[in-house]
C-alpha cells in the first residue's frame, strides 16, 4: 500500500495521535525558535544570555561558540583569529562530530523552517515536477566558497549566505533579507523539491562532512514491520539516505542510517505509523553479526 | 574475459562525467557571477565608518565573520550591521558619524569583543585608532570662515587642541577682526566623528572621511629645500659662481646695486669715463680712424 505525498503522516496521526506523530517536529521547532529567542532576549528585553549570532556568539559572557565553516573562510582569506574563536569553533566541531553535523540543519538553522514549509506546501498542493540538479552540487559550491576567499581576499559567501543573512536579519535587522528568503521558499515550492537545503547549500554540505563518525543516528530498527507506505520517503529532505537502511536487509546492510546527509530531523520516526524508525547510536548496527553498515551501499539518488 | 556489466558500466561512467562536468560548469559560472557581485557589494560608502581598530578594508572583509559582537558590546549603541539591500557589505559593522559618532571608550569594548582580529587587538590606546580623518570639506558654509565665533568642533574634540587647532587669520571683510579657522591635524585625529556630529550647520561642514579619500600624498621623490637644508646644516645645491664681467680696466659692475662703478671716481670731479660724453664721438670713431 503506497500513500500519496500529500497524505504523508495521516496514518501515523490516526494510529499514534497528532502529538506523537509530530513529536520530533515539535521538538525541532522548539529548538530552532528557542535558540532565536535566546539571541533575542538581549536586544528585545535587555536580558543578555547570548550575544552575537550563529557566526560567533558569547553565552553568559563565558562560553564562546564560533561557526567553523565561516572561521575557515576567514582563515583562508589570510587572518589570524583570536584564541576564543578557535576554542569556540572546537566546541562546535566536537558537538556536531558527536551528534551529526547536519543536526545544525534540522535543529538550529532558521532557513530549515522556511524550506520545510515549502516542502509541506509542495506536498499539499501536489506539485510534482522538480529540477534534476545533482545533490552533490552543494559540495562544488562548498569548494567554491573556500576558493573565493583565496582569490578575492574576503569572506565572499557571507555576503549572500541565506542561513546567516536570515538569522542576522531576525536578531539584528532584516533589510531586504526577506526577498532572498522568499526566493528560496518559492524555489523549493515551485522549482525543486528540497532544492536549497538538499542540493545547493554549502553550509549543510560542510556540516555533513562532520557527520561521518557521529554517534547519534536514526535507525530502521523495526524494518520488518515496514508496509511500504512511502510516508518516510515523502517527508524526508534527503530521501536517498533511507533506502539502504530500510530495504537493505536482504543485502546484509544494517538498519542504521549511516549516510552523512541524514539531518537527524526524526521526521521519518514521526510519520511512520508502524514505528519502524528510532534514534539510536551508530554501534547498534553491529549488534547482529554479519551485518555491514549501510554507508557503503548508499547512493546520492533514490 | 567478458564482463557482463561492462557496457552498462561505460554508460554509467559517461553519465557520471557528464553530470559532474555540468555541475562543475554551473557552479563555475555561479562563481564568476558571485565574484562580480562581490566586487560591487564590497564597496563601502564614504560616510559609513568602520569601528576603531578595523583592518584596512580589503583585509577587514576577510577577517570579519559578521557576528555582531562588536555591535552588542558598544555601550553607546552606535554600531550597525549592513543589511541586504544597503550599500554596506552585508553583515559588516559600521557607524555614521553625523548621527552616532564613536565616543572613544578607553577600554575599547568593541575591539575586545571581536573574535577574529578584524578589529585589531593590538590597538590598546583609543587615541591611536584611525577610523577616518575629519576634513573641513565646506569652507564656504563653515561660519568660522565668515569671521563668526563658533569653534564647536574644536571644543568637542576628545583630543582637544591636538586633533583640531584654531588658526588666527586676518578678517579681510571687516578689516579689523580675526578669523578663527579650525585646522585638523592628521597625526592626532582618530576619525571618531564627534566634530561632525556637533557641527552646528544643517549639514556638517566638517566630515569624517576614509583616510584614503581624505589624505593627499606627496610624490615620493619630492623634497622641500628648506627642510633638507636644515637637516644637512648647509645648502645642498652648488653656490652660484660670481659673474665675471668683461669690462675695461678701472670699471666694475654691481648687479642689483649701484650698477656701473668707475674706480678712482670722486664726488667733486665729473666721471672720468673711458668713453666720450658725446655719443656721436663713439659712433664716428671708425670713420675718423680711416
Amino acid at each position: 500500500m503506497t500513500n500519496m505525498p500529500q497524505d504523508a503522516g495521516t496514518e501515523a496521526i490516526q494510529t499514534k495521535g497528532w502529538v506523537n506523530a509530530h513529536k520530533w517536529l515539535i521538538l525541532r521547532r522548539m529548538s530552532q525558535l528557542g535558540i532565536l529567542a535566546l539571541f533575542l532576549m538581549g536586544p528585545w528585553f535587555g536580558f543578555w544570555i547570548v550575544k552575537g549570532n550563529l557566526a560567533s556568539s558569547l553565552t553568559l559572557d563565558f562560553l564562546p561558540l564560533t561557526d567553523p565553516y565561516i572561521l575557515l573562510q576567514a582563515m583562508i582569506s589570510g587572518v589570524t583569529p583570536e584564541t576564543t574563536a578557535f576554542v569556540g569553533a572546537a566546541i562546535v566541531l566536537a558537538f556536531y562530530a558527536l551528534v551529526g553535523g547536519r543536526v545544525y540543519c534540522s535543529w538550529i538553522c532558521p532557513v530549515n523552517m522556511v524550506t520545510d514549509a515549502a516542502a509541506w506546501l509542495r506536498r499539499k498542493l501536489r506539485i510534482r515536477g522538480s529540477s534534476h540538479a545533482s545533490r552533490s552540487t552543494r559540495y562544488w559550491i562548498l569548494a567554491l566558497t573556500l576558493v573565493l576567499p583565496l582569490l578575492m581576499g574576503g569572506i565572499v559567501w557571507e555576503l549572500v549566505n541565506p542561513v546567516s543573512i536570515l538569522f542576522r536579519g531576525i536578531v539584528f535587522s532584516m533589510g531586504l533579507a526577506w526577498v532572498l528568503i522568499l526566493a528560496i521558499f518559492l524555489f523549493d515550492l515551485l522549482v525543486s523539491r528540497d532544492g536549497w537545503c538538499g542540493h545547493y547549500c554549502p553550509v549543510g554540505a560542510f556540516y555533513s562532512l562532520l557527520s561521518n563518525h557521529a554517534m547519534l543516528r536514526v535507525s530502521a530498527t523495526n524494518r520488518e514491520a515496514c508496509d511500504d507506505c512511502m510516508d518516510c520517503f515523502n517527508v524526508c529532505p534527503e530521501p536517498q539516505v533511507i533506502k539502504p537502511a530500510l530495504k537493505g536487509a536482504a543485502k546484509g546492510i544494517g538498519p542504521v542510517i549511516m549516510e552523512n546527509q541524514c539531518t537527524n530531523c526524526g521526521r521519518c520516526i514521526d510519520v511512520c505509523a508502524v514505528d519502524v524508525f528510532q534514534f539510536n547510536n551508530r554501534y547498534s548496527n553491529l549488534s547482529k553479526s554479519g551485518i555491514q553498515p549501510a554507508k557503503d551501499y548508499s547512493k546520492h539518488t533514490v | 574475459m567478458a564482463k557482463p556489466d561492462k557496457g552498462k558500466k561505460g554508460i554509467n561512467r559517461r553519465q557520471f562525467l557528464t553530470t559532474t562536468l555540468k555541475t562543475a560548469c554551473s557552479v563555475g559560472i555561479m562563481g564568476v557571477g558571485l565574484g562580480f557581485y562581490i566586487q560591487r557589494a564590497n564597496a563601502l560608502p564614504p560616510l559609513a565608518i568602520r569601528p576603531p581598530g578595523a583592518l584596512p578594508e580589503d583585509k577587514f572583509l576577510g577577517a570579519c565573520i559578521r557576528c555582531g559582537l562588536c555591535v552588542r558590546d558598544c555601550p553607546f549603541d552606535i554600531l550597525f550591521l549592513g543589511q541586504l539591500g544597503d550599500d554596506i557589505p552585508s553583515g559588516s559593522p559600521y557607524f555614521i558619524a553625523r548621527t552616532g559618532p564613536c565616543e572613544m571608550c578607553e577600554d575599547i569594548p568593541c575591539v575586545a569583543a571581536c573574535p577574529t582580529n578584524a578589529l585589531d587587538h593590538s590597538l590598546t590606546d583609543i587615541e591611536k585608532s584611525r577610523m577616518g580623518l575629519a576634513v573641513l570639506v565646506d569652507q564656504e558654509n563653515c561660519i568660522a570662515f565668515q569671521g563668526l565665533r563658533c569653534e564647536v568642533c574644536f571644543n568637542v574634540c576628545p583630543i582637544r587642541g591636538k586633533a583640531i587647532s584654531l588658526e588666527m587669520q586676518p578678517n579681510v571683510r571687516s578689516g579689523k577682526h580675526a578669523l578663527f579657522i579650525p585646522i585638523v591635524h592628521s597625526d592626532a585625529c582618530t576619525g571618531c566623528g564627534l566634530c561632525e556630529k556637533a557641527c552646528i550647520l544643517e549639514k556638517a561642514a566638517i566630515k569624517v572621511l576614509p583616510l584614503g579619500l581624505a589624505k593627499g600624498e606627496l610624490g615620493s621623490h619630492y623634497r622641500f629645500g628648506w627642510e633638507e637644508k636644515q637637516r644637512a646644516g648647509e645648502a645642498l645645491v652648488t653656490p652660484d659662481v660670481e659673474h665675471q664681467y668683461s669690462l675695461p680696466a678701472g670699471v666694475r659692475y654691481d648687479l642689483q646695486g649701484e650698477g656701473l662703478i668707475l674706480d678712482g671716481k670722486t664726488d667733486s670731479q665729473p666721471p672720468q669715463s673711458p668713453f666720450s660724453t658725446n655719443p656721436l664721438d663713439t659712433l664716428n670713431r671708425k670713420q675718423e680712424g680711416k
